[in-house]
């Protein structure tokens, strides 16, 4: 008969513990210094974002309690949320962001990977554009010059991803191309835009495209700096494709060869659909990366999400709630590129499983 | 396929050229071409007309001219009396400044970071990966923004000033310290430390040499660490054991003498730190995981020890792993400086931007930054091209 070991109500967290926290003199130290830390931190950090918070009022009744000042963002969310679109008229900025996580939603499940896919996003935008435009008869006119907040990042990021795609897979069958001028170009192409920095390519877009154009033609600054976010994008993105198509094996493109179909056959219904397959995630990393550098039109005058901020944070009476604001921005592009990034890694488990089964 | 054999031989129909795929490559490439020069013809057609029409003079004469701005911060003398090219020149040694301490500071970070990820106390491994999270999920000029908001917003005004020991003083104004006075004393103390270095590479490539040959080993790093320290400290001492700093002392309303670490330095630096250091830490993390243990196994059963199994054994295979990305990373970094134009550091693309708005030059002012972008990037990529190669697997590589 062995005698059992008394499990009593602090075992398992005392192993546990010995195991995790204490198991040598050293992780001991960082252990206390840590718990150390969070005690001296977390308790007034709840007690300023919580406890003493203002929730509604004045700038007088926040300085008051001395906690966070949610009455900023109570007082200036539809200003954040929408920048200066004319007020009434804020319902079509909120449909057209619903509007995109419709899709964005759709366009996660792989079942839905099908050629709808294609004609959903292209409906989508030009829905989006009637709604944000207006000048159909019930929706007043609205130059672009007056969008901005949550739908201008979403416009820029998910129309700067979806028209940079068909050009990113050009440049990166280009790459991989046995005629040498092809190839130049595209290699020409694809470092030179890497090679610079985005905020120098949205100078470009601000500065120099109306030099490009023909004389009597303008484009806004809006359309400009989205120009320039797809060219940029495209450059990044057909990196992530070549990664794909170098993973495929060579029996696959000897395959394709050897049952006669052309290049252009061979590449739609063999190389790609596997090649972009296997891209997803680092795919998804790309959007991730074009959705929080959107936030760079600031510096060329565009009010998207992080300059809206700005513009609700320049309000004198505010100026000192700065912590609040950008707290909020953060949760709100958080929700959108932790989204993403989870999505990614479910992704990266599924692909690993189904490549694990064959 | 191959090429088209001639027809004649056969009843078959004839082969027309667009059937031979080399004749189509050919043709394909002709059109590319075509279609480049196109494209060029028309915007350099375009961009001349409009130039012409709004009377700007191209090319890279206004250099030359006066630049009549002032800069606040410059590693080189500068005045607004200066020309255009030097104030280039300043921005670029700014953005190099910024650039060349945020690689090494969050290569520190990115190390402690994805060290701690993987360290098996659990609340060192959550705090990592909380930061890691954050960081990587905001916006890099978002937390530019915040911290510069809160070095001007919440820090002291230099009355006020946070005092370490009447050496240091932090203050909305920045960060004040001691700077070296430039006697020959000091000469003497880094001269002894660049000497200490030289021995040190040279005894390195020696025992290196000697234990290929002989089998014996050379305690190299702690030889070399006692000389770095050791060497300019015996120098300090000869020296009667003074050095000359100029210390900053509160005038006025700010501080006079010292080195100053301006808030926008301070908020840029901070902010790309944090942010690359994120990314690198997880570089890190997977640079550690692609060793496998039994490699520690067995160099500890060959009876290596601790740091010795760490050094010739772990670092050279998961270096090899880190490598890649950690270039991209530090390429990524470099480029973001240029956000500092959001925040009022005057680095190559702020001092640009000034100068474009000022002459008008669009055209050579993008120019100008997008060149030097891009010597910046191929020289950073060569370099650690390079270096990959030195770690690269020798011999028998797949």
């Amino acid at each position: 008969m062995t005698t059992e070991p008394t499990v009593g109500l602090l075992t398992v967290p005392w192993r546990w513990s010995r195991r995790h926290l204490f198991q040598s003199p050293g992780s001991s130290v960082l252990t206390l210094l840590a718990a150390w830390l969070l005690w001296k931190v977390l308790p007034s950090a709840v007690n300023w974002a919580l406890v003493k918070a203002v929730w509604s009022g004045d700038p007088a009744a926040c300085r008051a309690s001395g906690g966070a000042c949610w009455a900023f963002v109570t007082e200036k969310y539809r200003l954040i949320l929408f920048g200066i679109y004319p007020y009434d008229e804020q319902w079509r900025p909120l449909t057209a962001i619903v509007v995109f996580v419709v899709m964005m939603l759709a366009s996660a499940h792989p079942s839905c990977w099908r050629r709808w896919l294609i004609w959903m996003w292209a409906g989508g935008l030009v829905l989006v554009g009637i709604l944000m435009w207006g000048g159909v008869p019930g929706l007043p006119y609205v130059s672009n010059d007056r969008w901005g907040g949550l739908p201008l990042t979403l416009i820029l990021s998910a129309t700067g991803i979806v028209l940079s795609f068909p050009l990113a897979l050009l440049l990166a069958l280009g790459r991989r191309s046995r005629l040498p001028a092809v190839r130049a170009a595209s290699v020409a192409y694809i470092e030179l835009w890497r090679g610079v920095p985005l905020v120098s390519v949205l100078f470009m877009a601000s500065i120099m495209f109306p030099l490009f154009l023909p004389e009597g033609i303008t484009v806004d600054k809006l359309l400009r700096a989205q120009a320039g976010i797809i060219l940029f994008t495209a450059a990044y993105l057909a990196e992530n494709v070549r990664g794909g198509l170098q993973a495929i094996a060579r029996g696959q493109f000897e395959a394709a060869d050897a049952l006669g179909l052309s290049y252009w056959q061979k590449t739609r219904l063999i190389i790609l659909p596997q090649a972009l397959r296997l891209v997803i995630p680092p795919l998804v990393g790309q959007f991730i990366t074009t959705f929080k550098d959107t936030s760079l039109v600031v510096i060329i005058g565009l009010y998207d999400l992080l300059s809206s901020t700005k513009m609700a944070l320049s309000d004198p009476q505010w100026r000192a709630f700065y912590i609040e604001g950008y707290v909020v921005a953060a949760l709100i592009y958080t929700v959108f590129t932790a989204a993403m990034s989870y999505y990614s890694q479910y992704l990266e488990r599924r692909l690993d499983r189904d490549r694990r089964r064959s | 396929m191959g090429a088209a054999r001639p027809s004649a031989a056969s009843g078959r129909p004839a082969h027309h050229w667009w059937n031979d795929e080399r004749a189509r490559g050919y043709l394909y490439q002709v059109l590319l071409l075509l279609l480049v020069v196109a494209v060029g013809w028309f915007l350099v057609g375009n961009t001349l007309t409009n130039l012409n029409s709004r009377h700007i003079a191209t090319g890279f004469g206004f250099l030359d001219r006066e630049a009549s701005f002032g800069i606040s911060e410059h590693v080189i003398d500068y005045a607004p009396t200066d020309s255009y090219s030097r104030a280039l020149l300043v921005g670029l040694l700014n953005t190099l400044e910024v650039s060349v301490v945020g690689i090494i500071l969050s290569t520190l970070l990115g190390i402690v970071t994805g060290i701690a990820r993987l360290s098996a106390n659990w609340i060192v491994a959550r705090v990592a990966a909380v930061y890691v999270e954050i960081v990587r999920d905001v916006p890099l000029l978002l937390q530019l923004f915040f911290w510069y908001q809160l070095i001007t917003e919440s820090l002291p005004v230099p009355r006020q000033a946070i005092n370490v020991l009447d050496l240091v003083f932090v203050s909305n104004r920045g960060l004040k310290i001691p700077s070296p006075v430039w006697d020959g004393h000091w000469f003497v103390v880094t001269g002894a430390f660049l000497l200490a270095a030289a021995v040190s590479v040279a005894l390195g490539r020696w025992a290196a040499r000697r234990q290929e040959r002989t089998g014996r080993y050379f305690p190299v790093l702690r030889v070399s660490l006692a000389m770095l320290c050791g060497l300019p400290l015996l120098a300090f001492l000869a020296g009667g054991g003074s050095l000359a700093f100029d210390v900053p002392v509160l005038a006025g309303f700010n501080f006079r003498g010292g080195y100053t670490l301006t808030p926008e330095f301070a908020a840029l630096l901070v902010g790309l730190v944090f942010y690359t250091g994120g990314f690198i830490g997880e570089i890190v993390r997977s640079g550690i995981l692609a060793v496998p243990h039994g490699q520690t196994e067995a160099a500890r059963s060959l009876g290596l020890s601790r740091a010795m199994t760490l050094r010739l054994v772990v670092l050279p295979q998961s270096l090899r792993v880190v490598i890649p990305p950690l270039t991209s990373q530090y390429l990524n970094l470099t480029k973001n400086s240029t956000l500092a134009v959001a925040i009022g550091f005057p680095d190559l693309v702020s001092v640009a931007n000034t100068a474009i708005n000022q002459t008008g030059q669009a055209v050579e002012g993008v120019v100008i930054i997008m060149a030097i972008y891009l010597v910046i990037s191929l020289a950073l990529s060569l370099f650690m091209n390079w270096y990959n190669q030195r770690v690269a697997l020798k011999g028998g590589a797949p």
